[in-house]
C-alpha cells in the first residue's frame, strides 16, 4: 500500500482516513432512493459519519457502549458502524427480518444501549423488547416515516443527531479524538451474532486485526481495488457483508452501493453492473430458473439460437476462464456466441462487467455453475464462516471446481483431525463468543485452533479442501454403514423443482426424506400445463408433481447407489411437504439453512408415518406469519415409494 | 361525536379542522328513480369520512356528487365554504379532490410511472411551445413533477414496478397505483371508490395502513365508500349510512354500529 497516513491504520476509522486522502473526490457509497442514485465520496462520507459520531457522543454514549444496528443494507447504517467505532463503542448489527422475540435476547445479551434503526417497522420491534429488557437507552431512526408521533424523550432521527453533532464539533472533536487514541489493533471491531443452526445464537467478537487483515488478504487474493464496485444486499448482520461493505471497502477504498428496496435488487443490480459480486447459490438458482422460464415463451428463432450457444458455452466457456487450450474454431464460436447469446444475457442480468463473483453457504449445483462460468462469468467458491471472519478456503482465479471450496485463503493453516472435522488457524479467527468462556473454550483450542463442525479431506494432488457434510450430521445408520444427508439433499437440491430437502435416517436401516417444492418452477409448469391450482399446498400434493418429484429421487438414488461409501444414503421413501421451510418458524435459520433437529421434531408424525409404511397422512401444523401471530394449516399428504438400487452386500465386511 | 366545528385533535393525534365540504339537502333523480333522497352530511379537514350502506344504497352516486361527476337536482354544496356551482370534472380536479375508482380506470399500456405522472396534470403549466423547446421552463417542471412523483411511488412501496406497464400489474397492485396516481395530485380531499373491493385479507390490511398513512402523514382529508364493515369501522373517523337514498346514520363508528336503523338495514328486519 502507498503510505498516505503516517501511521499504520489499526481500525476502520483510521482506514476511512486514509481512503478520504488517497480517494477523496471517488464514491464510496451510493443508494438509489427517489429513483436515482444519490452518491456520497469518500470526502462526503466521511463528515456524515463524523457528524454521526459527534452527535451520538451528545447524546451519552460511552466507550464500550454496544450500538445495535437493525435494517436494511443504507449508507446511514454503514455509517452508524463506523460511527459508533469512532465513539470507541462496540457496533451490533442485527437480522432485520428477525422477529421480535430473536431480538430480545440478542439485544438483552449484547447490553446494547444505544440501537439504529431503518424505519419504524424497526423502531417498532425495539419498543416491544423494551419491555422485557432494560437496557436500552436510546433508539436512533433513519427514515422518519410515521414516526412524527412517537414519544422522543429517547427517541431521535438519524439526521437531528448528525446536525447536534455539527452544532457541537468543538466541544465533542477532541473527546472523539481521546477515544480514538485508546483504540488499539487488537480492540473488538466488531460482534456478529451466529444465527445458529443449534441453540441461542452467539456472539462472535472480531477485532480490528482480525477485520483488517482478513480484508487485506482476501482482497488481494483477487486484486480487488478502489473503482470496484459492489451491491450490498445480503443482511447487513452477516459477517460476508461486514467483509465485504466494510472490512474491504474500507481497505481497499472500492464503493459500496445499496439497491432502493429488496423487491428492486434484481433492477439495481443491473443498473450498477457491479464487478465484484457475492451471491448464495440460491440466488444463482433463482435467476437461472427465471432465465429457463423465459426461454420458454421465446420465439422459435431466439429459443434455438439460445440453445445452440448455450452448448458452447457448457464446453468452451469454462476452458477460457482457466486458460486452457481451445481452437480456433471453438473460439470463434464462442465470440459469436457472445455476440448473440451471452453478452445480452450477461447485460440482462446485471453481470456484464463481473471480475469476480463468489457463492458460498450452501453446495451450488453443477449445471447453475456451469452455466455461469459458460457465460464468462469468473464465478468461484469459498468457504467460510463467522468465527473466521469469513475465509476459510477459496479457489484461485484458474483453479476453479465444482466440487472443492478450494485452498487455504492467504494465511490460513488447515488441519483434519482424526474423525474427518476440518480445524483452523488465521489471522481472522475470532477474540471469543461474547460472554460464554465455555463456548469458546469448546471451539477454540489454546494454540488457536478453531474446529469448524464439519467433516472434509484435502485432495492430494490439488490441495483443494472438500467438504461432505456438517461433523455431526455425519452419522452411521443401523447397518453400521455412512449417512451424510447433506450429501443426498444437495444432489436433490440441483432439480429446479426442488427448493428444499431433508433427509433423515441416522441409526435407522434405510432413508426418508421431506422435499420442499419451488413455487416458481413448479407453478410456473403448471400453468403452462393448464394445471390449476389454489395454493401452494394444493400444488404440492398434485399427482403430476409428485410423479416429477418421485421422478428425480430415483435418478438421485441411482447416482447415489454409485458411491461406495454412501450408498446406504439412497432415499426409500417420501413425501413433499405442504409449506415451505420458513425461518420465521423456526424451520430454518436466518440464513437460510435447515435445523434438521427442529424439523425431525417438528413433524415426528410425518417422519414416523413414513416409517411405517402408510400411504397417507393427515396432519395440522402451526405457521407463524411475518407479524409474528400464529395460524395453523391442515393437509392430508401422499407418502410415495422411491426406486432404490440395490447395492451388492458383502464388500462392506472387507473393510 | 363533536357537534361544533371547532377544531380539536384525536386520540392519536391527529389534527381535524373545520368544515371543508358540506352536503346541505341534497337530491339525486335519474329520471324517476330517486338515487339519493334529502342528504345532508359534512367533510370535515383531515379526517376520514366513511359513506356505507347495502348495495343499491346510493353510495356511488353520492360520491359521485361529491366529485362533481353528478349534479343534484335540488340542494347545495358547499366546499370550503363556498357554494360550489355545477362544473365539469376537470374544473373540480383543479379544486383539489382527487378520486380513485371502483372498477380500476388506469391506462393499462402506459408504465405505472407515467400513469402517476398524469395526476400531476394540473401541477404541469407548459403550454405546447415551451413543451416543444423542452429545454428551461418545461424540464423544469418535468424534475419537479417526477420529484413529486417519486415521493409517493416512495411512499406506498412501489418503486419495484415503476417502469412495469399496469396491465401486467396483478389486481392489488394496480388499486394501489391508482391510489398512488390520485395522491400524487396533491389533493385537499381524496375520494376512495371501494378502494378495497376485490382483495383478500393481505392486501386489505396493506390498503388501510396506507390509507391511514396517508391522512396522517400528508393531513389529506379521505371520504370513503366501502362494503367491508371490519374495515370501515377501523379506518374512520365518522360514518354517513345510506339505505335506499336515505341517509339513516352519522356518527362515530362506535355510534353508528349501535344505531338501530343501520343494524335492521343491515342484518334485515322482518316485515310483519
Amino acid at each position: 500500500m502507498s503510505d498516505a497516513s503516517a501511521r499504520q491504520p489499526v481500525s476502520i476509522p483510521d482506514l476511512l482516513d486514509r481512503n478520504v486522502a488517497l480517494h477523496g473526490g471517488k464514491a464510496a457509497y451510493r443508494e438509489k432512493e427517489f429513483g436515482i442514485w444519490q452518491s456520497w465520496t469518500w470526502a462526503e462520507a466521511a463528515e456524515e459519519i463524523n457528524a454521526l459520531a459527534m452527535g451520538l457522543v451528545a447524546l451519552g454514549l460511552e466507550e464500550g457502549d454496544s450500538v445495535a444496528i437493525i435494517g436494511r443494507n443504507r449508507p446511514a447504517l454503514y455509517w452508524s458502524m463506523v460511527a459508533a467505532q469512532l465513539c470507541g463503542a462496540i457496533p451490533v448489527p442485527l437480522y432485520q427480518d428477525a422477529v421480535a422475540e430473536e431480538m430480545a435476547y440478542v439485544l438483552e445479551h449484547c447490553g446494547a444501549r444505544f440501537v439504529v434503526c431503518g424505519d419504524q417497522e424497526q423502531v417498532d420491534k425495539v419498543i416491544e423488547v423494551q419491555e422485557t429488557v432494560s437496557g436500552i437507552d436510546q433508539i436512533v431512526y433513519v427514515d422518519k416515516r410515521g414516526l412524527r408521533k412517537y414519544d422522543h424523550t429517547h427517541m431521535n432521527a438519524l439526521e437531528d443527531v448528525q446536525a447536534e453533532g455539527r452544532a457541537g464539533h468543538h466541544r465533542l472533536e477532541p473527546i472523539i479524538a481521546g477515544r480514538r487514541a485508546k483504540v488499539t489493533y487488537d480492540s473488538t471491531c466488531v460482534m456478529l451474532y451466529t444465527s445458529g443452526t443449534t441453540g441461542r445464537p452467539k456472539g462472535v467478537v472480531l477485532s480490528n486485526r482480525n477485520i483488517i487483515e482478513t480484508s487485506k488478504n482476501s482482497a488481494e487474493f483477487d486484486h480487488l481495488r478502489a473503482g470496484d464496485e459492489v451491491l450490498a444486499y445480503l443482511p447487513m448482520a452477516w459477517v460476508g457483508d461486514f467483509i465485504f461493505s466494510i472490512g474491504q471497502a474500507m481497505w481497499t477504498g472500492f464503493c459500496v452501493n445499496c439497491p432502493e428496496s429488496a423487491d428492486t435488487m434484481m433492477t439495481d443490480l443491473r443498473e450498477i453492473g457491479p464487478t465484484y459480486f457475492f451471491a448464495p447459490p440460491r440466488v444463482f438458482e433463482s435467476q437461472l430458473t427465471n432465465v429457463m422460464i423465459r426461454m420458454e415463451d421465446a420465439g422459435r428463432i431466439k429459443k434455438w439460437l439460445f440453445d445452440r450457444y448455450m452448448r458452447v458455452a457448457r464446453d468452451v466457456g469454462p476452458k477460457i476462464l482457466d486458460g486452457e487450450a481451445v481452437s480456433a474454431g471453438e473460439r470463434f464460436s464462442y465470440w459469436l456466441g457472445n455476440l448473440f447469446v451471452y453478452g445480452p444475457l450477461k447485460n440482462t442480468l446485471g453481470l456484464s462487467r463481473i471480475r469476480v463473483g463468489y457463492t458460498a453457504g450452501e453446495a451450488i449445483g453443477p449445471e447453475i455453475f456451469d452455466f455461469y462460468r459458460g457465460l464468462g462469468i469468473n464465478l468461484k467458491q469459498l468457504y467460510g464462516q463467522t468465527e473466521a471472519s469469513v475465509f476459510i478456503t477459496q479457489q484461485p482465479d484458474g483453479e476453479v471446481r465444482n466440487d472443492t471450496v478450494g485452498v487455504p485463503s492467504p494465511g490460513v493453516e488447515l488441519k483434519i483431525d482424526d474423525s474427518g472435522e476440518v480445524y483452523y488457524r488465521s489471522p481472522g479467527t475470532f477474540v471469543e463468543y461474547y460472554k460464554n468462556a465455555e463456548s469458546t473454550a469448546g471451539t477454540k483450542d489454546p494454540e488457536g485452533w478453531v474446529a469448524t463442525g464439519d467433516a472434509g479431506f484435502i485432495e492430494e494432488d490439488t490441495g483443494h479442501l472438500r467438504i461432505i457434510d456438517r461433523a455431526k450430521d455425519v452419522g452411521k445408520m443401523a447397518d453400521g454403514s455412512l449417512f451424510a444427508p447433506k450429501y443426498v439433499e444437495n444432489k436433490l437440491k440441483f432439480y429446479p423443482n426442488i427448493l428444499e430437502a431433508v433427509v433423515f435416517g441416522a441409526g435407522k436401516d434405510r432413508c426418508v426424506a421431506f422435499i420442499n417444492i419451488d413455487l416458481t418452477a413448479v407453478g410456473n409448469w403448471a400453468e403452462r400445463n393448464n394445471i390449476a391450482y389454489a395454493s401452494y399446498q394444493e400444488l404440492s400434493q398434485h399427482p403430476q408433481v409428485l410423479e416429477t418429484i418421485n421422478a428425480h429421487l430415483n435418478e438421485v438414488n441411482a447416482s447415489v447407489a454409485q458411491d461406495d461409501m454412501l450408498s446406504g444414503c439412497q432415499v426409500h421413501r417420501f413425501l413433499v411437504l405442504h409449506k415451505e421451510l420458513d425461518a420465521d418458524d423456526g424451520e430454518m435459520t436466518r440464513t437460510r439453512k435447515v435445523r434438521r433437529a427442529v424439523i425431525a421434531e417438528k413433524f415426528d408424525d410425518l417422519v414416523e408415518a413414513l416409517y411405517a409404511g402408510k400411504d397417507e397422512i393427515y396432519t395440522e401444523t402451526e405457521v407463524t406469519y411475518e407479524d409474528g401471530r400464529k395460524g395453523s394449516i391442515k393437509a392430508t399428504l401422499k407418502l410415495m415409494d422411491a426406486e432404490v438400487v440395490p447395492v451388492s452386500s458383502g464388500k462392506v465386511a472387507a473393510e | 361525536m363533536k357537534d361544533t366545528v371547532d377544531p380539536y385533535v384525536t386520540e392519536d393525534g391527529r389534527q381535524i379542522g373545520g368544515v371543508l365540504m358540506e352536503m346541505k339537502n341534497i337530491t339525486l333523480r335519474f329520471g324517476g328513480v330517486v338515487a339519493i333522497k334529502d342528504i345532508s352530511f359534512d367533510i370535515r379537514e383531515g379526517e376520514v369520512r366513511a359513506i356505507i350502506g347495502p348495495n343499491g344504497a346510493g353510495k356511488s352516486s353520492m360520491l359521485n356528487v361529491i366529485s362533481g361527476f353528478y349534479n343534484p337536482q335540488e340542494g347545495e354544496v358547499f366546499y370550503k365554504g363556498e357554494k360550489r356551482p355545477p362544473m365539469r370534472p376537470y374544473q373540480v380536479a383543479r379544486l383539489g379532490i382527487a378520486r380513485t375508482f371502483q372498477n380500476i380506470a388506469l391506462f393499462d399500456g402506459m408504465s405505472v410511472l407515467d400513469n402517476i405522472m398524469t395526476g400531476r396534470l394540473n401541477h404541469m403549466k407548459a403550454g405546447m411551445w415551451k413543451q416543444a423547446i423542452w429545454k428551461g421552463a418545461a424540464e423544469r417542471e418535468e424534475t419537479e413533477n417526477r420529484e413529486a412523483v417519486e415521493k409517493v411511488i416512495d411512499f406506498l412501496e412501489i418503486q419495484a414496478i415503476r417502469k412495469t406497464p399496469v396491465g401486467r400489474l396483478p389486481y392489488g397492485l394496480k388499486k394501489r397505483v391508482e391510489l398512488a396516481r390520485a395522491l400524487s395530485a396533491e389533493p385537499s380531499l381524496l375520494l376512495l371508490d371501494e378502494p378495497m373491493a376485490g382483495m383478500n385479507v393481505e392486501e386489505k390490511e396493506d390498503m388501510s395502513r396506507f390509507i391511514l398513512d396517508v391522512n396522517d402523514e400528508f393531513g389529506t382529508t379521505i371520504a370513503l365508500i366501502e362494503h367491508d364493515m371490519g374495515v370501515v369501522m377501523d379506518l374512520s373517523d365518522r360514518v354517513v349510512v345510506m339505505d335506499y337514498g336515505k341517509k339513516i346514520g352519522d356518527g362515530t363508528p362506535d355510534e353508528v354500529r349501535n344505531n338501530q336503523e343501520v343494524i335492521d338495514a343491515y342484518l334485515g328486519v322482518s316485515h310483519d
